[in-house]
This record gives structure tokens, sequence and C-alpha cells, in this order.
């Protein structure tokens, strides 16, 4: 689950443009949409876009994303359950 | 009789503000150039980075303005020929192909020209008058009038216009702002050398 | 005389190829919700569209273009509206005074250029269309169609621009820059954009629902509509008939959102307190309402925030994207048409599929078509990018 948090974290960077922050900022449990990386509607449908295109989940209901995007813990536990690719 | 103000160009690997150069970078493509000169004017706003580069573009022109400005009520008439074109293209390579299909949301929103206008408006928090042409050259003959239309009446205290250029690694930014003191005469001959690009500093 | 006189409108839309066609679908509850059937989409089978049953071909032909041309859909369309305007004003010598057009597009020849991005290379025939994706050459197709030789200029705020092109128009006329202007603007599907707004998740596969509790989204629709504005000048040399004045315009900028609207409704909020100021007008004389009402979530909250930020009484509102779907640029003008129709035939219009009203407040759409006294009506248009455009319209 290491190795793919690390990707996780190396994918949501550069999948949304965020410049200066590395993976070593995104703690494991911190809130992805609280006010440290500053993230907004747009991002979290752009990584529903990421979910199908790295690991060919589809997630058709909005809603259910903000569960999942909680942290990157719920996240990587959410891919490693439901990934097709 | 209102004035302009200030005026910022941008061209050539050059920012100019009143006709003196104030920042050149030898970066041959845009995201390049723009990320220094965002570093330059030494601002910390994050969602710089999400922007397309007509947003970005704009954004940089009139934060160079707006550092000193207080004023909220200032309105924006931007005009560009391309539109959106340049995020356009970029959007349509992700659906272009059925076999690898992702529509980006995050791309998909700057496929609008006016989107700049918001995010200058959000970042300052204006909540005044815009608006977006369209057309092959600058349309002085009425963004001048209608300019001095909204400062007279009141409806903005200030007009931030200009012409945008951008698609590719062809840019070019004219913006000036007007307002009711400044050094240069608000007149069409004055707009029109601002916005040329045949040259950087002369103006009556 | 206070005011911008309107003389003449046109329009074409999913519920009607002219004025009339659109004003008894309205009464009539007919909408023209359907599944895409001309447009050629992924996503035929999960949403729906409000789609006109024209083929290009027969668009074209009913304009007798020739059929070597490089219109594309949206200029079609646009130009089909634009001309029956000029024909309902009575409008013979285009140029027998100083006559403008603003368009307003944001699709512009997009629904083409897409189908033939990668086949410029190889298909030289249909290199001509090249130069039609561009906003101001759809503005110059109707130009040109109309003889039009003066001011002519394009804008493009998303969703506002045509209410921003009636806007500009009725500035243009009041400031005595000209005499008579065409405004309004056009939109046709295109998958770039239904791609987009699926991409946001902000698409229904049902029939809309405007300002239900369980909206879901909104349907994609295409249109075009204008109308000829003239000065009093005119009007009163020609003895022309006025079919409603434009009293009232405001816009403002919401500041919150590149794409969503403000909690507050903000933008919406200063963009009708502009326009009632420049009508001179209080909330109280405001008579009805053609609200946004997309549909999305996230709009009709706002939007009704804003209006009960406005009004201590909301007066009686319509959402006819019920009806036509979201005709992006087009909306504004689209709304403009039926809410001059709303002052002649002193009736207001059903808002469709309504069930149950939006639980943060006590809001309810008109249902029914109703008889009634109208002599002003507000019309909203808010676009991405902030824009928002309020209109007031009010009886001669």
């Amino acid at each position: 689950m290491t190795m793919l948090k690390e990707q996780l974290k190396q994918q949501i960077i550069e999948a949304l443009n965020l410049v200066d922050v590395t993976t070593f900022d995104i703690q494991d449990d911190d809130p992805l949409f609280g006010d440290s990386l500053g993230l907004d509607s747009i991002d979290a449908l752009e990584l529903i876009v990421l979910l199908d295109k790295n690991y060919g989940i589809k997630l058709t209901d909005p809603q259910k994303g903000k569960e999942i995007f909680t942290s990157i813990n719920t996240l990587a536990d959410f891919v490693e359950k439901n990934k097709t690719k | 009789m209102p004035f302009i103000s200030n005026y910022i160009q941008i061209r050539n690997n050059k920012v100019y503000k009143n006709g003196l150069l104030l920042f050149e970078n030898s970066a041959v493509d845009f995201g390049t150039f723009a990320k220094n000169l965002y570093q330059q004017i030494g601002i910390v706003y994050p969602k710089f980075y999400k922007m397309d580069n007509l947003c970005q573009l704009a954004f940089l022109a009139a934060e160079i303005f707006l550092q000193e400005n207080e004023e909220k009520n200032v309105g924006m008439i931007f005009c560009n020929y391309e539109g959106s074109l340049d995020t356009d293209l970029k959007y349509q390579q992700l659906i272009q192909d059925p076999n690898n299909f992702y529509p980006s949301p995050a791309v998909f929103v700057y496929t609008l020209p006016n989107i700049c206008i918001g995010e200058i408006s959000i970042r300052h928090d204006f909540k005044s008058e815009s608006l977006f042409l369209l057309a092959k050259k600058y349309q002085t003959q009425y963004i001048l009038p209608y300019t001095e239309y909204l400062i007279s009446s009141k409806k903005s205290e200030k007009v931030l216009c200009g012409w945008l250029q951008m698609l590719g690694t062809n840019y070019a930014a004219s913006l000036y702002l007007v307002e009711s003191t400044g050094k240069i005469q608000h007149c069409e001959s004055n707009i029109e050398t601002i916005i040329s690009t045949d040259n950087t500093n002369d103006y009556a | 005389m206070q005011g911008v006189a309107v003389t003449g409108m046109g329009i074409i839309t999913s519920i009607g190829l002219s004025v009339e066609e659109n004003y008894q679908s309205l009464l009539q509850k007919k909408s023209g919700i359907s599944e895409a059937s001309i447009l050629k989409t992924f996503h035929a089978n999960h949403i729906k569209i409000g789609e006109i049953k024209l083929e290009n071909a027969q668009l074209a032909e009913i304009l007798g273009i020739p059929e070597d041309n490089n219109f594309t859909r949206t200029s079609l369309l646009g130009t089909f509206a634009a001309l029956k305007a000029l024909r309902h004003a009575g409008i013979n010598k285009i140029n027998d005074m100083r006559t403008g057009l603003i368009s307003a597009t944001s699709v512009a020849g997009m629904d083409i250029t897409e189908l033939y991005f990668k086949e410029y290379f190889h298909n030289p025939s249909i290199r001509k269309y090249i130069n039609s994706h561009h906003t101001g050459d759809c503005t110059r197709k109707i130009a040109d169609y109309l003889g039009i030789r003066g001011l002519v200029s394009t804008i493009s705020t998303a969703c506002s621009s045509s209410a921003n092109a009636i806007m500009l128009g009725a500035l243009l006329i009041k400031n005595k820059i000209l005499d008579r202007v065409i405004v309004g603007g056009t939109d046709a599907l295109s998958k770039f954009t239904i791609n987009g707004f699926n991409s946001l998740m902000i698409l229904s596969d049902s029939d809309n629902t405007p300002f239900d509790q369980n909206r879901k989204g909104l349907n994609l629709g295409e249109g075009a509509a204008y109308l000829i504005l003239e000065s009093w000048e005119q009007v009163k040399a020609t003895h022309k008939k006025v079919l409603a004045i434009i009293t009232g315009y405001g816009n403002a900028n919401d500041a919150y959102h590149q794409t969503a609207s403000s909690s507050t409704g903000e933008g919406a909020f200063l963009a009708i307190q502009k326009s009632l100021e420049k009508a001179q007008l209080s909330p109280e004389d405001i008579d009805y309402v053609h609200v946004h009402g997309t549909a999305t979530v996230n709009n009709d909250l706002s939007e009704g925030k804003a209006l009960l930020r406005i009004f201590s009484k909301v007066p009686p509102f319509s959402a006819t994207k019920s009806y036509t779907g979201h005709t992006l640029a087009a909306a504004g003008a689209i709304q403009a048409v039926y809410s001059i129709l709303s002052l002649q035939m002193n009736v207001t219009f059903p808002t469709l599929n309504f069930n149950t009203k939006i639980k943060e407040f006590d809001l309810t759409p008109s249902t029914d078509v109703v008889n009634t006294n109208i002599t002003h009506v507000l019309s909203n248009a808010f676009g991405f990018g902030g824009n928002c455009c309020s209109l007031i319209f009010s009886k001669c």
C-alpha cells in the first residue's frame, strides 16, 4: 500500500498542477480538501478523471467522491479495492 | 475627461511598464516565461499554476498594475482575436482519440476567453462590469467611448482595458488603466500606440 | 424617452423555428428536450439535449446559401434568426442608417472543426472550414449575409454573452454611436461542449428540472435569437411599432470561482440591482422574472438566494431552459424574446418538470400559463468566469 500511496501523491501533484508541493508535504491522513493543498471542486472532478485514467475506476456520482477523497489513506484503500488496471 | 494612468506591454519575452523595461526572460515557451515573471512579481497565489496560458498572461499583466491599487470598482474591457483557442486546442486533443478519451474538467473550464476576467476578479475581489470582445484588431473606436461612459456614469472608478494575444508561442499583452487622473491623454492615437506590437515606448 | 426601443425579433430553438412557434410551444408546455439524433456523440444514450431537428444542409437551403459554403451550424442558426428579426422589423434597406451587429457565441465553428480536426492534412476539400472556426467569422458570416457594413463585433462571455450583446447594443444606441443595431447570439450543439460539461458532471440524463430539490443538472441546447434595437428618432421617423423597451441592464462579476456561483449569489444580486437602478425601478415594480435557471445544484441555489436578497416578495418566475435546454451564448437573447412575448401577450410561462421546492428556501416557479398584466420583466443570464448580466424589458 505504501507504494500505491506514494504513486497517488505523485499523480495528484502532477494532475492538479501543485507546483512547489512534494510527496513529503502530503501526509497520509491529512484532509486532502482542507486548507493545506487549497483544492477546489474542479480538482475533485479532476481526481475522478485520474481514477478512470490510471486505475480504470469509473465514478459517476461526484458526491461519493467526497468520502473517497478524504485523505490519501481513504483514497488508496478505495483504489486497492476497485482498480481494474 | 479620463486619462491613461499606466500601461503594461508584454511582448518578445519582455515586460514594459509605461514604456520602461521592467523584466525580461529568454524562455522560449510561455509557461516558463510566465512562471519566472510570477516569481519576479513576488506574490504567493498557488491558483496561478492552475490557470491556462491566456489567464496567466492577463493575470500577470493586471497584477503589475494592481499591486498598489486599492480601488475595488474596477471595470474590465478585454479584446482579442483567438478567443481561448490556445486552450481549446489542448482540450480537443483530450477528446480526439476514442481509445484515449479523458476530457479534463480543469482544462475545459478555461475554454472561454472571459475566464481571465474571472480570475482577475477573484484575485482582487472586483465585482464590477466587464466585457470580452473578439475581433481581428483592437476595437478602439468604441472601446474608448464605452470606457469613458463607465467612468462618467460612475459605474466604474477605473477601467482596465487591453488586447491579449495568446496562441502557442505567439503571445503579447497590451493593457492600460483608465481613471480620472493620469499623465497620458485617453485618445485613439495613444491607445493605438500602446496596443501596437511594433513599438513599446512612444506616446503623446 | 427612457430606454431603447425593440422593433423586431427572430428566434430558432428546439421548440420552434419562429417567434410564433416558440410562443405556441411555451403555451402548450411542449418541450424541445430529446435524445440526440443529428449530433453524433458517445453520450447519446445517457444525456438529453435541446436539439433543433434540422440538418445543416436543410438550414443552408432555407437560407438560399449555395451548397459549396463554409457556414458552420452556429453561423447557419445565427443567420436564420437574424434574418427573421430584420424581416419582423420591416427593414429592407439595411444601410440606410448607421446599422451595426453585435453577435455573441461560445461554440462558433467548433461544431464543424471538431469533426475535421485531424483530416485537414489529407483532405483539402474541408480546409475551407479552418477559417470558420473563429467566433468573429461567425459574426462576419451573419453581417455579410445581411449586408451590414457598419460596426460589427463579437462578444464571448460564456452563458451571459448574448445578454451582454443586448446591453452593449442598447448603450451604442443611447450614446448615439449607432441608429440601429442587431443584437443577440447563437450556439450550436457540439461534442466539445457536451464532453466538457459532462466532465464537470453537471449534465442531467433526464429532462432538466429547474429550481427543483431533486435537480440533477442541465440539458445542453442549441439555438439563436436576435433583437433589432432602434433609436427613438428612427422609430418616430418611420412610425415603427415598438415591441418593448429595454429600460434596465446591469453587469457584475461574482468574483468567486471560474465556473461555480457564490453561495450568496453576489454577482447575480449586483447585476439585478444595477439593472433596477438603470431602469429607475424598485424591486416591487417587477412583475415577472425569467431566471437563468439551468437546473444545476449550484446555479439554482445561488440564483434563488440572490432573488430573495433583492425581492421582499419574489414575483412569479419561470425557467424556460426546461423547454429549450441551456443554449449557452444564445440563452440571454432567447430569454429576451420570451420576456418580450410575456409583455406583449400579458402572460407568464410555465416551468416544466417541477415537483418539489428547493429545501433551502420557499421558492416555487410558475408551473402554468397565467394571464396577468405585465409591465416590467427581469431576465437573468449568468456565465462562467463570474460574468452576470441582468436585463429589464418594459411595456411600451
